[in-house]
């Protein structure tokens, strides 16, 4: 729930209670509990196969559920059909109608929902205008960039003022600097016109920058839900952290402020849980010191990355370690460096 | 350098067109120039009055009137009992789908006398629902709309169930989550996705029930003629040959209207349309509708496809077990010069000589066809092929027996003949077999094989032929359905000592008697497990379900 609202009111529009698919007796969604608030943009994240798009088509109605239900503003949706649950969805390829131009694409949900050719028209104008596509209402939609068609689709789901938006991959295709132009574009529509979102991707980046909370899939379940930064500062689990990108994930026995790992001993908070743990260790908490210090490693790879230079090193008897340098730091391939760990990039998971 | 190019695939094209272009020129175009020449010219002058005062006759107008009427009732009632088929085969999944969609093709490859003679048994005098509940529709239209619609069933669940399973479900559900009914949805989206197709196939079905001639000359009586039939009677019976020239000319240019369109649909057909892969569509039904539906559907290959066949084999059957069968072996009926069973040798021979002509000129008109960058001139061309499917069988065989019985082609007593003839009809089959297959090669494999060295004859041969040697065989296979079941045109020209399987079925019906009656079944059985094994084999080979057959 975002901080801004009040604690305490029936604040919840979606609500999901243990939700579950079956196919062929595979439970793809499994007992999925998920609540989102009016106003709320909420991004679920997950690799392919992990459930997020049967989780929007179950939401749709498209997809019955095995188990569980679907409330809608607190009311099951049991028994309503898709096209009366006034919730829209952008399809991953965004299914624009090819028989009928652009105008024809977002008036669709006006017209089916009994709306005056005139309603229609401004409707249309009025979307058109707001995904920045002014003149294209008489264009095929076939001669879209992917871009434009990504826009369309967009005026087209929000066209008929839907209660709840659910995208699924809205990104997806479009290339990179695009992305990130548009995922900006996106928030800042969202946030204007309070839209309430639900969107699914696979790419972390995107549900970052979009989500005011993200939920993380695993094989049908939610392996964590939380702020982008609540989940980027402290993953749930090892999948988790290996799905967010961080590779230097061990098994470790935590006693007191330090763990045993196959790294030797690491430092870890005060407060970090004690036993046999999973030890994550950010690219930027491994230093890079005096061969004859620390841990000895050899430089195995070096990749530029823009901000900084992400260096592979390969300790003795060891998984291997992602390390952060600056730009000007970083060792040659083939150089034997030491290895320190800095406390503060350490996190000790559930 | 790419007028060079351009020019030299100009040249490899033509070459490649001579010899069906050849062939066509000799057995297609000069017989029916040869019909229209019998027909309208008097002592070597034209006459074209004549055509104004044959369709001036009232009987002829009554034949052009009740072909045209047959043909859009047989039309619109195959569209109506095969949609819902096209929808349960594209979009439903349920066990034995594979088979059974194998059975409701059988019919499409059935010989129209096969079918006749079936629904013969099922509706005629002392048919099955003659002896149960006293009824007969052999005297009234319904015999033949229905046998029509046995035939052409799968032409729609084919032709509009293929391109149905390979559009994209979600498009819908788009429209669902609009706001759209699932009737609605269906209604604003799918349904003009689907309209090219459904006229594509409202179109093919016209033309196949317009040329109607095995069904109509055994279910219609005296009673019901179409033109095809009165063509055969015009020059068989009445010995009229330039009435029969002159409603040859008639067919010949409503078939050519209906294939400018038909061609013009096809082109239309999947412009801007997203397709998906076939087997991700089907889904297991849900909700009494589909249920209902699909039951629906069961129940009408059960009554109208699979029923008429199993009465023809329960009445060769007959009382005296296999003694139909064994008649067969002898040749003292009377109505052959030789015994019935030897007309399986005949058409089976026959039938392989078709194949291998319609296979060459067949392969190497689509090969000519295939270029992408192919103009008017080569649309002319595709066009070309396909009329001897619409342009009646009769008229080929009418035409090969008026033309080719004289010098420069005197082909009259030669057996090559009859395989000739049924290789015309087979080559638009391998054609359309062969052509999206072809096409779907992609072109960036060639060019890659290219830059790797090969010679464009080497590209055919390690790119093309690889990929399309399973379409070759499919082609093959449908070509041999239909030389074995060709009538039309064999009817013509068959020898009375070698007749072929569906000539002789006719000729048995012909003539009173229980025996003839119960050897017509039996031969006609037979046909069917040939038809039906060749089917089965070619539903094996058969990986795409694009092609328009």
């Amino acid at each position: 729930m975002p901080p801004n609202l009040p604690l305490g009111l029936p604040t919840s529009l979606l609500g999901l209670e243990g939700a579950t698919v079956r196919f062929g007796g595979r439970p793809v969604l499994d007992a999925v509990d998920l609540e989102v608030a009016e106003h709320e943009v909420v991004c679920v994240l997950g690799p392919s196969g992990s459930g997020k798009s049967t989780l929007l088509r179950a939401v749709a109605g498209l997809q019955p559920l095995d188990a569980g239900r679907v409330t809608l503003d607190g009311r099951d949706q049991a028994g309503v059909p898709a096209h009366r649950r006034e919730v829209g969805l952008m399809f991953q390829d965004h299914q624009l109608f090819p028989q009928r131009d652009v105008a024809g694409n977002v008036a669709f949900g006006p017209r089916m929902r009994g709306a005056s050719r005139t309603e229609q028209r401004e409707r249309v104008e009025e979307l058109l205008e707001l995904v920045g596509l002014p003149d294209a209402a008489r264009r095929s939609v076939a001669a879209l960039s992917g871009g434009e068609q990504q826009r369309v689709a967009l005026a087209r789901a929000l066209a008929p003022r839907p209660r709840l938006l659910m995208l699924d991959e809205p990104l997806g295709q479009l290339d990179r600097s695009l992305r990130e132009r548009l995922v900006v574009e996106l928030r800042e529509l969202f946030g204007r016109l309070g839209t309430t979102v639900l969107a699914v991707t696979h790419d972390q980046g995107e549900a970052f920058a979009l989500a005011d909370r993200v939920v993380v899939m695993r094989d049908g379940r939610i392996a964590q839900s939380g702020t982008p930064l609540e989940v980027w500062q402290r993953p749930a689990d090892a999948f988790v952290a290996r799905f967010l990108g961080f590779d230097n994930v061990v098994d470790a026995t935590v006693a007191g402020q330090a763990a045993d790992t196959p790294w030797g001993k690491v430092p870890v908070p005060e407060d970090a849980p004690q036993g046999a743990r999973t030890l994550l260790v950010r690219p930027a908490g491994v230093r890079l010191v005096a061969a004859d210090a620390g841990l000895r490693c050899t430089v195995t790879a070096r990749t530029f990355r823009g901000t900084h230079v992400a260096v592979h090193l390969q300790p003795e008897d060891a998984p291997r370690l992602e390390a952060a340098c600056a730009l000007r730091a970083a060792p040659e391939v083939g150089d034997v460096v030491g290895v320190e760990f800095d406390v503060a990039e350490i996190v000790v998971l559930g | 350098m790419e007028r060079v190019r351009s020019v030299r695939g100009s040249a490899a094209r033509l070459g490649l067109m001579a010899v069906p272009v050849a062939f066509f020129a000799a057995f297609f175009a000069y017989p029916v120039a040869a019909i229209v020449a019998r027909g309208l010219k008097v002592d070597g002058a034209w006459r074209l009055g004549r055509i104004g005062e044959v369709l001036g006759q009232s009987d002829v107008r009554q034949v052009l009137w009740f072909t045209t009427w047959q043909a859009v009732a047989s039309t619109a009632l195959t569209l109506l009992i095969a949609l819902p088929g096209a929808y349960a085969f594209a979009r439903l999944d349920f066990p034995g789908k594979q088979v059974l969609r194998a059975v409701v093709t059988v019919p499409f490859v059935l010989p129209t006398v096969v079918v006749g003679t079936a629904f013969l048994a099922l509706v005629g005098r002392g048919g099955l629902l003659d002896e149960l509940w006293g009824v007969r529709l052999d005297t009234t239209v319904w015999a033949i709309l229905l046998a029509h619609v046995f035939f052409n069933y799968a032409v729609v669940v084919r032709t509009v169930g293929g391109l149905w399973s390979q559009l994209d479900p979600r498009q819908e559900e788009a429209a669902r989550m609009l706001g759209a009914s699932r009737l609605k949805a269906w209604r604003q989206v799918t349904l003009p996705a689907l309209a090219p197709a459904v006229a594509a196939a409202a179109l093919m079905v016209f033309l196949f029930t317009f040329t109607s001639f095995g069904v109509v000359q055994i279910l219609g009586g005296p009673a019901f003629s179409t033109l095809e039939v009165e063509i055969y009677r015009q020059t068989s019976q009445v010995f009229d040959l330039s009435t029969a020239a002159v409603l040859t000319l008639v067919q010949f240019v409503a078939v050519a209207a209906v294939l400018v369109v038909h061609a013009w649909t096809v082109r239309r057909r999947e412009t801007g349309l997203r397709l998906v892969d076939a087997a991700t569509t089907a889904r297991r039904p849900r909700g009494a509708g589909q249920w209902a539906l699909l039951a629906g559907v069961l129940v009408t290959v059960a009554g109208l496809i699979l029923l008429p066949l199993a009465v023809l084999v329960e009445r060769s059957l007959g009382a005296s077990g296999l003694g139909y069968y064994r008649a067969l072996t002898r040749a003292d009926g009377g109505t052959f010069l030789v015994p019935p069973i030897e007309a399986i040798g005949n058409s089976l021979q026959y039938a392989v000589a078709a194949t291998a002509i319609a296979v060459v000129i067949g392969g190497l008109a689509a090969a000519a066809l295939t270029r992408r960058d192919a103009g008017r001139f080569v649309r002319g061309f595709d066009a070309l092929l396909m009329l001897p499917l619409g342009v009646s069988a009769v008229t080929v065989g009418f035409g090969f027996l008026i033309a080719l019985d004289e010098p420069p082609l005197d082909l009259r007593s030669s057996w090559i003949l009859v395989p000739l003839a049924q290789a015309l009809v087979g080559v638009p089959f391998v054609v359309r077999t062969m052509l999206p297959v072809l096409r779907a090669v992609d072109v960036r494999l060639r060019e890659a094989a290219s830059v790797l060295g090969a010679s464009p004859w080497r590209v055919w041969r390690e790119v093309d032929l690889p990929m399309v040697r399973r379409a070759l065989l499919v082609a093959a296979g449908f070509a041999f359905a239909v030389s074995l079941g060709e009538f039309g045109a064999t009817v013509f020209i068959a020898r009375p000592d070698s007749p072929t399987l569906p000539v002789a079925v006719a000729r048995l019906l012909g003539r009173p008697g229980e025996m003839n009656y119960g050897q017509a079944m039996a031969l006609s059985t037979i046909l069917m497990l040939v038809c039906a094994v060749a089917l089965v084999v070619l539903e094996r080979l058969r990986t795409d379900r694009t092609g328009e057959f």
